[in-house]
């Protein structure tokens, strides 16, 4: 009588059109003793499907790998990027600050230049007033004659 | 979502994504590989678990086409052809020991299958999941699913048949 009744499952089951519950059943059937001979063939089958169920996932690694690479490898990522950006803005802007100081050094200087050419540049025409008092004592003398 | 949240959604069905991706790539460690890589990618995107009506859908979804893409890239082409080498390869002990053990005939007819197959006969048979279920996390229509378990599960027998005839004879 059972036999029968796993024979029309066994024939729904090839055809796929099987209930959860029917295979259920199956699997059962099979998993027990006195299968009915003409229906061996078929145990090996549910008996293997029942074994491959109880292979588990043993790794445990990925619960730490989880939070490491996903939450402080995240934060290491931005920060090392926030880090190549702020090194590079340092970069620029320091040249930036080197190069208004040799600026303003090089002007400080061409004014001292400057300053000092003037000095003695003014030191010069007063010298050539002196040239002035010749030319009047020389006017004076002639006129005198 | 906090991690402990995360791993209490995760842990009932983490055992069915390792399963589904050992049932494609073959190779244990491979599996765990996927399985871990599968795990943190849905942890990196936990954020929008809220989106998704069935996480466990999703995941095996992801999983599906995570094993997919590695069978098909070149690197686990290499990884597959070592694994059929050591089988063919191996000791003549283990190979007769193993022929007893007829139970893993069937593992070994299920890795001959297409892959489609292998995984709808997979899903349904091993993880027992409805035709609903499977046909949403393989993107497939109910109706191929049917026809795609039909033919799983009447290549499996029939190859069992023929294992055993020729044990026998």
């Amino acid at each position: 009588m059972e036999s029968d009744k796993i024979e029309k499952i066994i024939e729904k089951y090839f055809e796929a059109t099987s209930t959860v519950a029917e295979e259920e059943t199956l699997r059962n059937y099979f998993s027990k003793e006195g299968v009915a001979t003409h229906l061996e063939q078929y145990a090996t089958m549910f008996q293997y499907f029942s074994t491959a169920k109880e292979e588990k996932f043993t790794k445990q690694v990925p619960l730490e790998t989880i939070t490491s690479v996903t939450k402080k490898g995240f934060n290491f990522k931005w920060l090392s990027i926030a880090a190549a950006g702020l090194l590079m803005f340092g970069i620029y802007f320091g040249k930036m600050y080197k190069e208004q100081q040799d600026a303003e050094y090089a002007y400080q200087e061409t004014k001292k230049a400057m300053n000092l050419l003037a000095q003695n540049f003014s030191r010069g025409t007063e010298k050539v007033a002196y040239l002035n008092q010749f030319e009047e004592t020389k006017q004076k003398i002639y006129n005198g004659k | 979502m906090q991690q402990v949240e995360f791993l209490n959604v995760v842990m009932p069905f983490k055992d069915k994504l390792f399963r589904l991706a050992k049932r494609l790539l073959v190779s244990t460690e491979e599996a765990e590989d996927a399985t871990q890589e599968i795990l943190i990618k849905l942890w990196s995107k936990n954020s929008s678990f809220e989106k998704y009506k069935n996480v466990e859908a999703f995941a095996m979804t992801m999983t599906k086409n995570f094993c997919l893409d590695r069978l098909k890239s070149k690197q686990a082409g290499n990884l597959k052809l070592v694994h059929s080498n050591y089988q063919e390869k191996g000791s003549l002990l283990q190979n007769q020991i193993e022929a007893k053990d007829s139970v893993s005939w069937v593992e070994r007819i299920m890795d001959e299958l297409p892959e489609q197959q292998k995984m709808v006969l997979q899903l349904r048979d091993v993880e027992e999941y409805d035709y609903d279920e499977i046909s949403e996390m393989l993107d497939m229509q109910p109706t191929a699913v049917r026809v795609a378990l039909s033919r799983a599960r009447k290549t499996v027998r029939e190859k069992l048949v023929q294992k055993h005839n020729y044990g026998i004879g």
